[in-house]
C-alpha cells in the first residue's frame, strides 16, 4: 500500500506543533514536513494564552536571574541544565517572532515591552496586550502558509503510533471528516498534542486538551514524567473556568478576601499577588476554609480588584479582560470586581523528553506542554510556557529534520500489519461498535469529579487511593460503553469516546505518581506529607504503562549544576 | 425554577442518509443562568443524542470554532446567552453560505485557501537578521492594524455577507481584514505582492459595502473598512509612486 510519507510528522497544530514544523523546513528545505491536528491549527488552545512570554532582553535582566527564578518557581524538581539553555534560547524565539509579525506591546522606543510576572524578580514577560496566545498562535500559523514543503491534515485524529523495532515510524489516523483510517509514514514524528486539562471538572482548558500525546506515547512504551505536577491557577471565573490572567496581578491588581484584605501577606508578605501560582492558589483554598471567601452560586471565591488602575491603563494593557468580564459575566472590570478561584491551567508532567525532544522511542520527539523535557519541574512559572513552547518546539523540529535526514526509509511491510490491526481496532471498539449501556457523558463527568476532588490542590492517601478505585470503575464502565453515531461523516462521538479513553489512561498516571510522592512540592501539596523531602524526592516520578494494573513508577535524579537546593520562600 | 426548560431546535443532517437538513427539536434543562447556546448544545451530546455534531473548544470567545447561525443570526455560540432567547424556542443551524458537512458542522477549506491567497505574512525585500535584534514599532503604529488582527477566523462574517452568499470565488472580509492587517504593519513591504488578489474582479471590488460584516463581527473587526481602505489602494497604486512602503 502506499501512505502519505513524511520525513518529519508533527503531531499537534498549536504554538510549539507550528513552531516545530517551521523549524524542521528551515533546517532541511528538502524535507516533507507534515503536521496532523484534530482542529485547525488556529483553534489550538495557544489560543487562549493571555499574559505573555517570558524572556530575558532588558539590559537590567539577566539569564542567571531567569535560570534562579526558574528553578525556584520549580521548587528545585526543573532540571537546571535545560533551565540554562531555555533562558539563552527564549530571547532569540521571541525577536524571531517579532520579525513574523507578531504584534508585541512596545516601550516608547519602539523596543519590545514587558511586564511583570508571578514568581519573576524583573520584568520580562513579553507580551500582545492581554492576547498573547493568540496573537502568536496566528503569527506563527499564517507564517507557517508560506512553507511550500509543509503539508497539513487538519481535522485528523491519532489513534496510534506507528513504531517498528524501537523506532518510531508514523502514525495511524483517523480522517474525522470522512471516518477513514490511514497510516502516515514518517521517519520522525513529533507529539506537540497539549496538554490534559479536561481531565478536571473545573479547567481553563478547552475541549480539545485530552492528553492525546501523552497516551500514546505512553502506551508505546514511552515514560511520563512527573504527572502528580498539574498546576492551578489562581484566577479562573466561577462556573465557566475562563482564565482571567496574572498580568492582571502583574499589572497592579489586588487579590481581596471577604474581609476586603489582601490576605496574601499571610503566605507572601514579600511577593504578594506577584507570588508563584501554586502558592497563591493554596493561599486562596486556605482563606476559603478559614471563613474568608465569598460565597455565590458557584462555589466560595475571591475578588480580583483592578478599579484602582482606571479604565486608560486597563483599555490598554487589559482589554479583553475587560471584553470577557463583559461578555461571560456581566461586569465591567472597570468599576466592579471580577470574582475569581483556582482552576485547573495546566501540566507540567508530560511525555519523558531531553533538551532536544527526544523520548526514549527513536525517531519520537514531544515538545511544548505535552512534553515534560524537566524545564517546569514541580511548578511552572506564568509566562515560561508560551516561551517553552518555541524554544523546544524549535528545538525538536530541528533535531527531528536532523534525524531523519539520515535515517532509513520506512517501509510498507510492516506498517500494512500495523495499520490492519489499528483500523480493525477502531472499527470494532468506535466507529462500528455494537451494544453497550454506558453514555460517555456521565463517565466523563464523573472522572472529572473524582480527580477535582482527588487530585486538586490538596491530596492526601486515602483521597488518592479513593480515586485510584474510582479510576478503575469508570475504566470497566468505559468498556461497556455504547456509541449513538454511526455515521463515518464528522462523528464527534467517536472522537469523544477516543478522547475519554486517553483521559483515562493519564488520569491514571497522575493519580499514581501522586500517591507515590509522600512530600510536599510545587504544585503537589499532600496534607499528610506537608513538608518537601529532598532527602527522599529530589527526583522525577517516571509512570510506564502496564497493561490492566497501575503503572511502575521509577525515579530518576533531578539534574543540578549551579543552584543548590534551599528553603523555597517568597 | 427547578424545573425551567428551553426548548433548541438544531439542524440535523448526515450526508450518508439525509437528503437534505431537518431540524431537530429537544427540551433541555435550563439550570443555570449563566449557560449559553453551546452550553445547550453540550448538554444534548452528553445526555440526550450523542450523535449531534458540532464544533467547539475554548468557549471564551477567542478560538473561532463554535459560529453557528442562533435564530438567523450568526453567532458564537459560547457566548449568546440562554436567557437573551428565553422562553422562545432557539433554532440552531450551521453558518449560512457554507456547505454543510454535518449537522451543525460547515466546509470551511474555501476560506483557508483564500487565507493563504493574500500572504498573510510579513514580506520584506530584505529580511533583517535576528541578531540585529527587533524592528522598531510603536503602539501607535501597531494602533494602525491592531483591529484587523483581531480577527478569529469564526466565518460569521462571511456567513453575513450577501455577496459570499452568491459569488463564493468573492475573497470576501476576514480574508480581506487580513490582508489589510499586514498591508498596514510598518514592518510589511508586501502590498505589491498581494494587490493582484486583492484588486481581482472577485476581490475587493466585488464588495457591494452591505457592511454585515462589521456588524456581526464577535471581535470588533470592521472588514468593511478594510474593504473600502483596499478599494482605495487598488486605485492609488496607478496614480503614486510609493516609498519605502511598496
Amino acid at each position: 500500500m502506499e501512505f502519505e510519507s513524511y520525513d518529519v510528522l508533527i503531531v499537534g497544530g498549536g504554538l510549539a506543533g507550528i513552531r516545530a514544523a517551521i523549524a524542521a523546513a528551515e533546517a532541511n528545505p528538502r524535507a516533507r514536513v507534515g503536521m496532523v491536528s484534530k482542529v485547525y491549527p488556529m483553534r489550538s488552545h495557544t489560543v487562549s494564552a493571555e499574559g505573555g512570554a517570558a524572556a530575558v532582553l532588558r539590559p537590567e535582566d539577566s539569564y542567571e536571574n531567569h535560570a534562579f527564578d526558574t528553578i525556584k518557581g520549580s521548587d528545585y524538581l526543573a532540571d537546571q541544565d535545560v533551565v540554562e539553555a531555555f533562558v539563552r534560547e527564549a530571547p532569540v524565539e521571541i525577536i524571531q517572532m517579532e520579525h513574523w509579525g507578531c504584534p508585541w506591546s512596545r516601550d516608547p522606543d519602539g523596543k519590545i515591552s514587558a511586564r511583570p510576572f508571578g514568581g519573576m524578580t524583573t520584568w520580562r514577560t513579553c507580551f500582545a496586550a492581554d492576547k498573547t496566545g493568540f496573537y502568536m498562535l496566528h503569527t506563527v500559523f499564517q507564517t507557517s502558509l508560506k512553507y511550500p514543503q509543509i503539508t497539513r491534515h487538519d481535522e485528523a485524529f491519532v489513534t496510534k503510533l506507528l513504531v517498528e523495532d524501537s523506532r518510531c515510524v508514523g502514525v495511524v489516523a483517523l480522517d474525522i471528516r470522512t471516518g477513514r483510517i490511514d497510516a502516515i509514514t514518517a521517519k520522525s514524528v513529533i507529539l506537540a498534542t497539549g496538554g490534559l486539562g479536561r481531565v478536571y471538572a473545573f479547567t481553563t482548558n478547552g475541549n480539545i486538551c485530552t492528553g492525546d500525546g501523552m497516551a500514546l506515547a505512553y502506551r508505546a512504551g514511552v515514560g511520563l514524567k512527573d504527572m502528580e505536577m498539574v498546576q492551578f491557577h489562581p484566577t479562573g471565573l466561577p462556573f465557566t473556568g475562563i482564565l482571567i490572567t496574572e498580568a492582571v496581578r502583574g499589572e497592579g491588581g489586588y487579590l481581596l478576601n471577604n474581609e476586603g484584605e489582601r490576605f496574601l501577606k499571610r503566605y507572601l508578605p514579600n511577593k504578594m499577588e506577584l507570588g508563584p501560582r501554586d502558592i497563591i492558589s493554596r493561599a486562596m483554598l486556605t482563606e476559603f476554609e478559614a471563613g474568608r471567601g465569598f460565597e455565590g452560586p458557584h462555589g466560595k471565591y475571591m475578588h480580583l480588584d483592578v478599579r484602582h488602575l482606571g479604565e486608560k491603563v486597563i483599555d490598554r494593557k487589559l482589554p479583553f479582560m475587560r471584553e470577557l468580564g463583559r461578555e461571560f459575566m456581566g461586569i465591567d472590570i472597570v468599576k466592579d470586581p471580577i470574582p475569581v478561584r483556582p482552576v485547573q491551567h495546566y501540566m507540567m508532567g508530560g511525555v519523558a523528553a531531553d533538551i532536544s525532544g527526544e523520548t526514549e522511542i527513536l525517531g519520537l520527539y514531544a515538545a511544548g506542554e505535552c512534553a515534560n523535557v524537566g524545564l517546569n519541574g514541580g511548578n511552572r512559572l506564568g509566562s515560561n510556557s508560551l516561551s517553552e513552547c518555541l524554544v523546544f518546539g524549535a528545538a525538536s523540529g530541528r533535531a527531528a529534520a536532523h534525524y531523519a535526514a539520515s535515517a532509513k526509509p520506512v517501509t510498507a511491510n510492516p506498517v500494512d500489519a500495523m495499520l490492519w490491526d489499528e483500523a480493525r481496532r477502531v472499527e470494532s471498539d468506535y466507529l462500528e461498535k455494537k451494544g453497550g449501556d454506558e453514555r460517555i457523558g456521565p463517565i466523563r463527568e464523573e472522572m472529572q469529579r473524582e480527580m477535582d476532588a482527588g487530585a486538586g490542590v490538596f491530596r492526601t492517601k486515602e483521597g488518592l487511593e479513593k480515586l485510584i478505585q474510582q479510576l478503575g470503575g469508570l475504566r470497566d464502565r468505559f468498556d461497556r460503553v455504547k456509541i449513538d453515531d454511526t455515521s463515518k461523516t464528522f462523528n464527534t462521538e467517536v472522537v469523544a469516546a477516543l478522547e475519554l479513553d486517553y483521559m483515562l489512561e493519564v488520569s491514571q498516571a497522575i493519580a499514581v505518581s501522586a500517591l507515590a510522592r509522600e512530600e510536599s512540592r510545587g504544585a503537589h501539596a499532600r496534607r499528610d506529607f506537608p513538608e518537601r523531602d529532598d532527602e527522599k524526592f529530589l527526583k522525577h516520578t517516571i509512570a510506564y504503562r502496564k497493561e490492566g494494573a497501575r503503572p511502575r513508577l521509577e525515579y530518576r535524579d533531578v539534574k543540578i549544576t549551579n543552584f543548590q537546593p534551599k528553603a523555597r520562600t517568597y | 425554577m427547578p424545573d425551567k426548560k428551553v426548548t433548541i431546535r438544531a439542524t440535523r443532517y448526515d450526508p450518508d442518509k439525509d437528503e437534505k437538513p431537518r431540524l431537530q427539536v429537544y427540551e433541555i434543562p435550563f439550570y443555570d443562568e449563566s449557560m449559553v447556546v453551546l452550553d445547550a448544545l453540550n448538554y444534548i451530546k452528553a445526555n440526550v443524542d450523542g450523535s449531534l455534531s458540532y464544533r467547539w473548544s475554548c468557549r471564551m470567545g477567542i478560538c473561532g470554532s463554535c459560529g453557528m447561525m442562533v435564530n438567523g443570526t450568526p453567532k458564537l455560540t459560547c457566548n449568546a446567552f440562554l436567557r437573551d432567547y428565553w422562553p422562545r424556542p432557539i433554532v440552531v443551524q450551521p453558518l449560512n453560505n457554507f456547505p454543510v458537512i454535518r449537522d451543525l458542522v460547515i466546509d470551511m477549506d474555501d476560506f483557508m485557501h483564500k487565507l493563504k491567497s493574500v500572504q498573510p505574512w510579513i514580506i520584506r525585500k530584505q529580511e533583517i537578521p535576528l541578531g540585529a535584534g527587533e524592528h522598531r514599532q510603536t503602539n501607535e503604529q501597531i494602533d494602525d492594524f491592531r483591529q484587523f488582527s483581531q480577527c478569529i477566523n469564526c466565518m460569521l462574517c462571511y456567513a453575513a455577507c450577501p455577496v459570499y452568499g452568491l459569488n463564493d470565488e468573492f475573497l470576501g472580509p476576514a480574508a480581506t481584514a487580513l490582508a489589510r492587517r499586514y498591508n498596514l504593519d510598518s514592518r510589511d513591504q508586501g502590498l505589491k505582492q498581494r494587490l493582484p488578489v486583492l484588486a481581482d474582479p472577485d476581490g475587493v471590488w466585488e464588495c457591494s459595502f452591505v457592511g454585515e460584516c462589521s456588524v456581526v463581527c464577535p471581535k470588533g473587526v470592521d472588514p468593511a473598512k478594510a474593504i473600502q481602505q483596499t478599494k482605495l489602494d487598488t486605485t492609488m497604486r496607478f496614480v503614486l509612486p510609493y516609498g519605502n512602503r511598496e
